[in-house]
């Protein structure tokens, strides 16, 4: 199994650290020419939404990734990521790969005095640590999105067949269950 | 640690692998967003400015920050002057994502910096070599930048800073468990810092190259000597088209290692920032605060 991440902007790093210690084979994004290595799903990290949407069109990555995720390619989107999916986000007009059917709101807890980390329940896992960044959090969902976590009535995490997002960061914790879970996701689609 | 610095320490590796640009209007705060900045630092004056004006320099009209926090969606920085813990704490107040303590503005205390652990807001701070990222890191700091020298459109401080600290931080690893004690106390550093950056390689926290990055090869050559990430100041706006550059130094970010791209990149960017060399200035701003 081969995971790629999105590598234009923000916490790829950190994902990759993960993957490391999972065993799993991946490599970084950075340009149209690196998606031709073969890969089994992909990581889009946390950063700013707008700096990673901007890039994705202008180093020409855009339409393979959203041809390749409609084809049932299993991703998995931290926060900017989870921005970077959703079909609608209310309070910006710009969206980006539009693929899941979520609708987001950025930076719903305010400014970085906002930014929180707490412990919360994950569906299918039990408690993980959940760390929240200028997050948004997910509004609303289309049918056969499945909720896979809330804080405080808001749902932070969801996914839909194989597209699976996240407001908080996974990466930034020791806990390797929900890129465990990630992986599975790979795996059974393989 | 506490869990407001993991939070803050948290932030900065979001900016990673993207560029934070200074601005002075809500205006030039949208053409950075829209040029591809992962955030931005509002200021009244650009480093350049503050050089060839002269005088005291200070933190800015909050109102002046305000406009700014309302024209973008991307985390908004301002600066603080070294050791004016009462402009940190007003920079608080309007809710600013991350405090600049710079060297840029005159400094407040020639002494003291400020006691950064106090505060809930995130700092950033310059630094020439690895005892002063330490110091830094020690009284709360959760995002370190090169002091360079800014305003100038010079990056040979910039890389003088990087590479120190780069090589300070090869030969700490290199060390046995009972030399870091030695280690620390040359560095004036506390002793867990001295053995984290011992353990792993790296600062505690992200480290940015800043001061003088005028070009997509200025921005390249940092993150090829290891920045995590650069500011631009005076390198964009000073610049005679903007737009391109800014958006040409964010893409030689994320690709800073593929010259062939980094050619068309630096194609027709229209004239530089105006440089001074660094014997031709008067104030070091490196040298405040150490």
């Amino acid at each position: 199994m081969t995971i790629a991440i999105l590598a234009v902007q923000g916490a790829f790093y950190e994902h990759g650290e993960i993957l490391r210690k999972l065993g799993i084979e991946h490599f970084e994004i950075r340009q149209q020419s690196d998606l031709n290595k073969h890969f089994d799903g992909l990581i889009i990290p946390g950063g700013e939404s707008t700096v990673q949407g901007k890039l994705i069109r202008e180093l020409n990555l855009y339409d393979t990734l959203k041809e390749k995720i409609l084809q049932n390619l299993p991703v998995f989107g931290t926060c900017a990521g989870l921005l970077l999916l959703a079909k609608q986000i209310s309070n910006d007009e710009k969206t980006h790969l539009g693929t899941m059917n979520i609708t987001a709101v950025r930076n719903a807890y305010g400014r970085q005095l906002g930014s929180f980390s707490t412990d919360g329940n994950f569906k299918g896992i039990g408690t993980v640590p959940m760390t929240f960044i200028r997050a948004p959090y997910i509004e609303q969902v289309g049918e056969n999105v499945e909720i896979l976590a809330e804080y405080n009535g808001k749902i932070t995490a969801a996914r839909e067949n194989n597209q699976l997002v996240t407001a908080f960061h996974p990466e930034l914790n020791d806990n390797l269950s929900i890129h465990r879970y990630f992986a599975d996701i790979v795996e059974n689609n393989a | 640690m506490s869990k407001r610095f993991e939070l803050n320490k948290n932030l900065a590796q979001m900016l990673k692998g993207g560029v934070i640009m200074d601005v002075t209007t809500p205006e030039q705060a949208k053409i950075a967003e829209k040029a591809g900045a992962c955030a931005v630092m509002a200021l009244e004056r650009i480093p350049a400015d503050i050089r060839a004006a002269g005088g005291v320099s200070r933190m800015s009209d909050p109102k002046m920050i305000k406009g700014i926090q309302e024209a973008v969606s991307i985390p908004v920085m301002a600066k603080c002057r070294i050791g004016h813990f009462a402009e940190a704490q007003i920079l608080q107040a309007i809710e600013i994502d991350y405090i600049d303590e710079s060297e840029v503005l005159s400094p407040a205390d020639d002494v003291y910096h400020i006691d950064k652990r106090q505060f809930d807001v995130p700092f950033v701070c310059g630094a020439r070599d690895l005892g002063e990222a330490l110091r830094r890191i020690s009284e709360g700091a959760s995002m370190i930048r090169t002091k360079g020298e800014p305003g100038t459109g010079d990056v040979v401080q910039a890389v003088r800073h990087l590479r120190l600290m780069q090589s300070e931080i090869r030969r700490l690893t290199s060390l046995s468990e009972d030399e870091i004690y030695e280690a620390a106390k040359q560095l004036q550093v506390p002793y867990e810092l001295a053995k984290y950056v011992h353990d792993n390689g790296k600062l505690p926290v992200v480290n940015f190259a800043a001061g003088g990055v005028a070009t997509p090869a200025d921005a390249a050559l940092m993150m090829q000597l290891g920045a995590e990430g650069v500011f631009v100041g005076s390198g964009i706006f000073k610049s005679g088209n903007p737009e391109k550059r800014a958006a040409a130094i964010v893409k030689a970010v994320t690709n800073y290692k593929d010259a062939k791209l980094l050619a068309e990149l630096s194609e027709d960017l229209g004239e530089a920032m105006v440089g001074i060399n660094e014997q031709e200035i008067e104030i070091i701003m490196a040298e405040r605060g150490k």
